[in-house]
């Protein structure tokens, strides 16, 4: 098969795209897709941890899909990185793919990591918030310790201190603390 | 801005020093991943979009600067090649970040013991280096450098994911600690594998420096934590921290083994590479890092006193392909390369050539 755009080359990539229920196949030669922009590959890219990952994360993808590189629907929005390309380079685009893959990304991280939630460093503008409920959440279980001591004036300061941190947190944060 | 000014042939903090059990540990890395949360991550970012990240930095690092004192924003493309390599070859920056030159920089405070990377895999690569064992301390600085990024830049973060790194792989806290130990005892005494199969065996990563796949080249081993998910910096830091405390212990008493039961043998060696390195014409780099791991060894076994026991530190670096051009202040291929590090070993060894 020849190349739907040059015309001269045989085609080696084959790209389906579904926009609308409507599907289109198109069929290049590597040259016209690297022109379009349609796929980012290097000849002979070095192995590296990234290929491991499109092994861990192609563990849950259908081979016959990877085969014909159809383009899996799921795009982020604000890059336009599709998952299928996240699999190819196991590199996510901006902060919004980590929203856009959600559902994808647990396995994936537990394979990797063990683990699927953070509990390092929460930082102060950008987590704002967190950090409010991660210090009420703890001041709960100080203050559990605090009532099973039978400490209970010192329990009825931490009480309100928590309340104080409640009514904080309703109000969006802490931003006007650190600014 | 002047491109020569902080690219030299100056020792780093981490050559030069010593630091907590410095005759095994040469040196303690931290870094921390972080992206800008509005721009794609480098790889995907348009040219304005880097230089707006960029930009973003310098302002965000307005007061980072003052604390820091001396220190130095360095635009790759305002280097030449051969500079950016040096950086490289002193661990101040990685081979990516020189990769795709005209959109990156580092932030470099005046020791180099802080290396800030602008547009590496991530928009941010916040990195530690210092000698001996000190990780605690190389996180503390880190984290400082960090917050008071932090206060300029809109950071991507996210709950449950921690910070959003471009890989996978650093997700969560963005932290990988890392040792370069010197391990010629366990080398000899052929207890190498062992050691280091144990140390994989508990979820850490262990390569060789400077060697081909996994070959150990001079006797220096790199461990590094893997995960960054699910545990918090400082557990990261302590766990290999205590890892490599043990290390240390096994070196220790391998080094001591060698003193008591193999005094004469270990004695002719250090000696022997002492002479080679003192006396040679050409020598490969391979050769190099061998010969001065043996020297290194015996100045920290009291056989040597003649040379200080930062020689393996500064010559590995020195050595090395873009540092010897650079001193050279010409290329150099081939034999001419060889020619030109015998001379240097030389002139580092020799008393009297190292007084002119």
């Amino acid at each position: 098969m020849l190349c739907n755009e040059c015309k001269k080359r045989p085609a080696k990539v084959h790209l389906t795209y579904i926009i609308d229920h409507e599907q289109t196949v198109q069929h290049l030669c590597e040259q016209c897709a690297r022109e379009k922009g349609e796929f980012h590959f290097d000849s002979h890219p070095p192995f590296s941890i990234h290929n491991l990952l499109t092994g861990l994360m192609n563990l849950d993808i259908q081979p016959a899909a990877q085969v014909m590189g159809n383009v899996v629907k799921i795009q982020c929005v604000s890059c336009g990185l599709t998952y299928a390309q996240f699999g190819q380079i196991g590199r996510f685009g901006c902060s919004s793919c980590y929203l856009t893959f959600a559902d994808r990304l647990a396995p994936l991280m537990r394979r990797i990591h063990g683990s699927t939630q953070h509990v390092g460093k929460v930082p102060a503008r950008a987590g704002g918030s967190i950090k409010l409920r991660r210090s009420i959440e703890e001041m709960r279980d100080h203050l559990q310790n605090l009532v099973e001591r039978e400490e209970f004036e010192q329990a009825a300061q931490v009480r309100d201190k928590i309340r104080e941190l409640e009514v904080r947190a309703q109000n969006g944060g802490d931003s006007h603390e650190e600014c | 801005m002047k491109s020569a000014e902080g690219v030299g042939l100056q020792s780093s903090k981490w050559m030069s020093g010593s630091g907590p059990d410095g005759e095994i540990v040469m040196s303690s890395r931290v870094r921390l991943a972080r992206n800008i949360q509005q721009f794609p991550v480098p790889f995907l970012a348009s040219d304005s979009q880097l230089s707006k990240v960029s930009e973003q930095v310098l302002a965000a690092s307005c007061l980072l600067r003052e604390q820091m004192g001396d220190q130095n924003f360095l635009r790759m493309d305002h280097l030449e090649p051969l500079q950016r390599q040096v950086l490289v070859e002193k661990h101040l920056i990685s081979p990516l970040l020189i990769k795709e030159p005209h959109s990156s920089a580092v932030l470099l405070r005046g020791d180099e013991a802080i290396s800030i990377m602008v547009n590496e895999e991530d928009h941010l690569r916040i990195q530690c280096l210092l000698p001996g064992l000190q990780l605690e301390v190389a996180l503390e600085e880190a984290n400082f450098c960090d917050d008071l990024l932090e206060a300029g830049l809109d950071y991507a973060y996210d709950g449950q994911w921690g910070f959003l790194t471009t890989c996978p792989t650093n997700a969560g806290t963005g932290l990988r600690a890392s040792v370069m130990v010197h391990l010629p005892a366990l080398v000899l005494t052929k207890q190498i594998n062992r050691v280091l199969s144990a140390i994989a065996q508990v979820g850490l990563a262990v390569r060789g420096m400077y060697g081909e796949g996994s070959e150990v080249t001079g006797n220096l081993v790199q461990i590094s934590n893997q995960i960054t998910l699910g545990q918090n910096e400082a557990e990261i830091v302590k766990n290999l921290s205590g890892v490599t405390r043990q290390v240390v212990e096994q070196e220790a008493q391998a080094r001591q083994i060698l003193l008591n039961e193999r005094r004469d043998r270990v004695c002719d060696r250090v000696n022997r590479a002492f002479g080679i390195l003192r006396h040679s014409w050409l020598m490969s780099s391979q050769e190099a890092m061998q010969l001065l791991s043996d020297v290194r060894l015996g100045v920290d076994l009291g056989l040597i006193s003649e040379v200080p026991g930062t020689i393996l530190k500064e010559l590995m670096v020195f050595l090395r392909p873009a540092c010897l051009q650079l001193a050279a202040g010409h290329a150099l291929e081939g034999i001419d390369r060889e020619r030109e590090r015998a001379r240097l070993i030389r002139r580092w060894l020799t008393p009297q050539e190292d007084a002119k």
